[in-house]
């Protein structure tokens, strides 16, 4: 059993959740859409579980309470656009209440596939106040460590072509920011990197160069997270 | 620290009014926001009612989350929030800019008062709801609590797991939980109401006379709003 730790929030905390059962880590990947996260999410966990550490996940609109509502509103567009931003607010409290601090208390290593920074970005594009959002995201646990996977939209773009057609919200048609899905998506995802860069500085990413070959970049990955648990292991949390 | 603002520094820039009435369950505020819709129309205004939980796609979202009993405190203020934004957006703004009456049974100060009753913290909520316009006039309907109470639990109503705050723990009965509950809200309403300023109903008056106060309230505000066209009394026919 991993020893209890000090977890924080940004802010003000959890109503009614008190924040001193927490052992574990969370762990964060981020970075945009088609950089390969969920490959080196994979690969992370299957690392970390071979080192004998037991591993939860989660990932956008993956909540009990909200994730059929934020499909359906996709399906129809119908939703406007501060909506949408506090719609995935709410799918991330659920997922932070119901997957995450129970994962932490078990002294699980949480490794979430994209954090509040994703939608902190995504919402900014979309035209909310940076310090509003950041506010509204405040009840956030500060992560052990976020490790950013960095492309720039000129290598994304083929990658993302290569698996298949631009996807509508991926490339922010809702907004929308070009006259078809290819100019939107250089956009958008251009616009989005230019935010989590601006985030990474804020909040101290660990920024990993995800233009090179994915099994390079999956060890260094593992190799960073592995440092980060032996780490924590060693002493209590900074 | 209030890096993000919070509600209500910024005034209604559109040319409609937005008025509110606020207060616990059973202070009458919805029957008088019915009566002064009726007065204003007949005044030959464009009046647009706005209620809480009127988005279809959220509504969903709450209904399922409040059945199910899987909302805490965060995520029943944030539901709420996604909800009310998409009222604003969609109903609340247009009707402002098209020069409306706007009147809103509950505002963000219900949310204000609820949430923060639920344990959510005062200056996170009111951030929150700073996306929200800024009303004309706000009026707080003020009830002793047991005048309130004896209005809602003399009908003998069956009471809803969050309507009566059973999330919070506060009392295995659902009557007793759901006194203490109000009653929480009640206090939180009083701070509230010096801090922006709302205008306070004596809801214990008789309803004409609360009309009569309310539509004295309103009448200042109602100067250089646009008419119904279908009511407004024709020009006199010219007669050469």
């Amino acid at each position: 059993m991993a020893p209890l730790k000090h977890f924080e929030s940004y802010g003000q905390g959890i109503p009614g959740t008190k924040l001193d059962d927490l052992s574990g880590w969370l762990i964060v990947i981020e970075g945009p859409d088609g950089v390969g996260r969920t490959t080196h999410v994979n690969r992370l966990r299957t690392h970390l579980e071979r080192l004998g550490y037991a591993v939860a996940e989660t990932g956008f609109t993956r909540s009990d309470l909200a994730s059929k509502g934020i499909h359906d509103a996709k399906e129809g567009n119908t939703l406007g656009a501060n909506a949408y931003n506090l719609f995935y607010a709410t799918d991330f409290a659920d997922r932070l209440e119901n997957q995450i601090l129970p994962a932490l208390r078990a002294g699980f290593v949480m490794i979430t596939d994209r954090y509040i920074y994703s939608l902190i970005a995504r919402a900014i594009v979309r035209g909310a106040d940076p310090a509003w959002i950041k506010q509204v995201y405040s009840f956030a646990l500060k992560p052990d460590a976020v490790f950013y996977l960095r492309i720039t939209p000129q290598v994304l773009v083929p990658r993302v072509l290569a698996d298949g057609p631009f996807d509508y919200w991926e490339s922010g048609m809702d907004v929308p920011m070009g006259e078809d899905l290819y100019d939107s998506f250089v956009r958008y995802q251009g616009r989005i990197i230019e935010e989590l860069d601006a985030l990474a500085r804020d909040y101290a990413f660990h920024t990993l160069d995800a233009s090179r070959d994915v099994d390079d970049m999956a060890e260094e990955l593992c190799d960073s997270v592995t440092r980060q648990l032996t780490r924590k292991a060693a002493g209590p949390a900074a | 620290m209030n890096p993000g603002g919070v509600f209500g520094r910024i005034p209604n820039p559109y040319p409609g009014k937005l008025f509110i009435v606020e207060g616990i369950d059973g202070s009458g505020k919805s029957k008088q926001l019915g009566l002064l819709a009726q007065w204003l129309r007949s005044q030959g205004h464009l009046v647009i009612f706005s209620e809480w939980n009127s988005s279809p796609i959220v509504r969903e979202t709450t209904k399922r989350g409040k059945k199910r009993q899987l909302l805490t405190p965060l995520t029943f203020s944030l539901i709420h929030a996604t909800d009310f934004s998409d009222r604003v957006e969609r109903d609340i703004v247009p009707a402002l800019k098209a020069g409306a009456v706007v009147l809103a049974d509950r505002y963000v100060y219900t949310a204000f008062a609820r949430d923060v009753a639920r344990g959510v913290d005062r200056q996170w909520v009111r951030s929150l709801y700073r996306f929200a316009v800024t009303p004309s006039l706000a009026v707080y309907y003020r009830v002793p609590l047991d005048v309130a109470l004896y209005r809602i639990l003399s009908g003998r109503p069956k009471l809803k797991w969050y309507e009566a705050g059973m999330d919070l723990g506060l009392h295995t009965d659902p009557s007793e939980s759901y006194r203490l509950f109000q009653k929480r809200i009640q206090e939180e309403y009083e701070r509230i109401v010096p801090e922006y300023g709302l205008a306070v109903m004596d809801a214990t008056l008789p309803v004409e006379a609360q009309q009569r106060v309310l539509r004295d309230l309103i009448r200042p505000h109602l100067h250089d709003i646009v008419r119904d066209p279908r009511t407004v009394s024709p020009e006199p026919e010219w007669h050469p």
